[in-house]
């Protein structure tokens, strides 16, 4: 059975189509990259799956379960929401780091909340500790007391990564994560996403870095005006089969 | 009369301006972001019931309104005057909640989307956002803007006499009538400048506690 299963997503704000029949599904340990020029729709995709944005068609199925369904209203309330969207962790453009907050209470503050409110009898404790590996999994040990100012942009999205993954998503979703930094800083946070690539991680990364799309992932979609125009494995897509507006968009991120 | 027994009384009096201040201050924050709920509400007609509110409360004279709180139910509905202080104190309260509504809702609005949707995706309530996530930030955005709002409140206290709340102001001024002294007047001039002195340094504390994190 599939780890994620979308079928036919579509989204529109107003009169605009932004997403039209977006299905796709994607195995455990897979990771999926999404390609296409800018305004294609590939965040809001990403929103979509996060529940950021509610789609208004389609049916979205994390291991069999239901999470999402245009046609069923249930799926919509709130509180339901909140707790589906924990399925999904989402790595930001522009990292939204909370900056009272210092990298370890980034990583521990939602997982704290989470056990007093719902009594699941973790300890802080015990919180803190994983949260301080996962910083150290991200090569940030000696920044974990830092607040996110004192950070590059590069050890920001870092600890971007780790608060997502504090959560234990099923599947991480990652938006551009290295556009906004400098080009100098791009390496070590695709360092860290390879390693989680390595290590199984069920992954869906939109991004304009094409080499690294190649290495890390399992599987390609090209997504053009709202609709997956070409999807497959790596080789596939950019080697054997790259239609022409693929091949029009290849050679601009290359330039 | 001797200048210790006037300073005396004018220090008696300055505890109905303080009164107000802190009475203000108490019942004004909560009730001002209540308010500023109110307008910031996706219910439009409870948005613009508050925003209406709060253009008639900015836009007429904080010393109208403790006449009207005076006044108002006694020959409006035949309703007893109910004491001085208290009219004084709920048109303040009132008063000043919208001012600081306004305040709140320019903090909150300003605040990032990104900041909600963080803390949505990482699977927190509304309400972890709001305090967890939003509130601090908010207070570091409007401590400046506050801080003029209370200075200026420091010295609105006066505004009570108008409704024959003897305070330090109105006391100092029946030396001046009756008296002729000067000096008294003079004095009260120094007790607001050590109130809005005290309060420039307690907010300037305030702003470098918070200057932590950007
Ligand atoms: N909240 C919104 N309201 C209206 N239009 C939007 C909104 N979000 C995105 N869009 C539009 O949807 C299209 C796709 O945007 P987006 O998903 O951000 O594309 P991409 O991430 O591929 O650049 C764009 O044309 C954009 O202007
Ligand atoms: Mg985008």
């Amino acid at each position: 059975m599939p780890i994620l299963e979308v079928n036919n997503i579509g989204k529109s704000f107003g009169e605009t189509r932004v997403l039209e029949n977006i299905s796709f599904t994607l195995e455990e340990g897979e990771v999926l990259s999404i390609i296409g020029s800018s305004g294609s729709g590939k965040t809001t995709l990403l929103r979509c799956l996060n529940f950021l944005e509610i789609p208004d068609q389609g049916s979205i199925y994390v291991r069999g379960n239901k999470l999402f369904c245009s046609e069923d209203p249930i799926t919509r309330s709130e509180e339901e929401i909140r707790r589906k969207r924990l399925h999904f962790g989402l790595v930001f453009q522009n990292f939204n780091l909370f900056p009272q907050y210092t990298a370890l209470e980034n990583v521990t503050l939602a997982r704290k909340l989470m056990a007093k409110a719902e009594k699941t009898g973790e300890t802080e404790q015990a919180i803190i500790e994983e949260g301080k590996q996962l910083l150290i999994k991200m090569g940030l040990e000696d920044r974990m007391e830092n607040y996110p100012h004192q950070l590059s942009g590069g050890q920001q999205q870092r600890v971007a990564i780790a608060r997502a993954l504090a959560m234990k998503p099923d599947i991480l979703c990652f938006d551009e994560p290295t556009s906004a930094l400098d080009p100098e800083l791009t390496g070590a946070v695709l360092k860290v996403i390879k390693d989680l690539a390595d290590q199984k991680t069920t992954m869906i990364i939109v991004t304009h870095e094409i080499d690294f799309a190649r290495d890390v992932s399992s599987r390609v979609i090209f997504m053009d005006r709202g609709v997956v125009a070409q999807e497959g494995t790596p080789q596939y897509v950019f080697d054997e089969a790259p239609i022409p507006r693929l091949a029009e968009f290849l050679g601009q991120v290359k330039r | 009369m001797s200048a210790s027994v006037i300073i005396n009384r004018l220090l008696e009096c300055s505890w109905l301006n303080i009164e107000i201040f802190f009475v203000t201050l108490l019942l004004g924050l909560p009730l001002g972001l209540i308010i500023a709920f109110g307008s910031m509400s996706k219910f439009a007609p409870l948005r613009a019931f508050t925003q209406t509110v709060v253009w008639i409360i900015r836009g007429t004279p904080l010393m109208l309104q403790v006449i009207i709180v005076y006044y108002g139910p006694g020959l409006m509905f035949g309703m007893k005057l109910m004491p001085r202080m208290d009219a004084a104190l709920l048109a303040f309260v009132i008063n000043y909640a919208c001012y600081f509504s306004e305040i709140f809702r320019g903090g909150i609005q300003s605040m990032p989307v990104g900041q909600r949707e963080a803390g949505e995706v990482l699977g927190m309530t509304k309400r972890q956002i709001f305090f967890k996530v939003t509130l601090l930030q908010v207070i570091k955005r409007i401590v400046p803007p506050m801080g003029n709002e209370f200075i200026t409140l420091v010295k609105d206290t006066s505004l009570a006499r108008i409704i024959a709340n003897k305070e330090i102001i109105m006391m100092a001024q029946e030396y001046a009538a009756s008296n002729g002294l000067i000096w008294p007047l003079f004095s009260t001039a120094v007790f607001f400048l050590i109130a809005s002195g005290l309060l420039t340094l307690l907010l300037n504390y305030a702003e470098k506690k918070l200057s932590y994190f950007n």
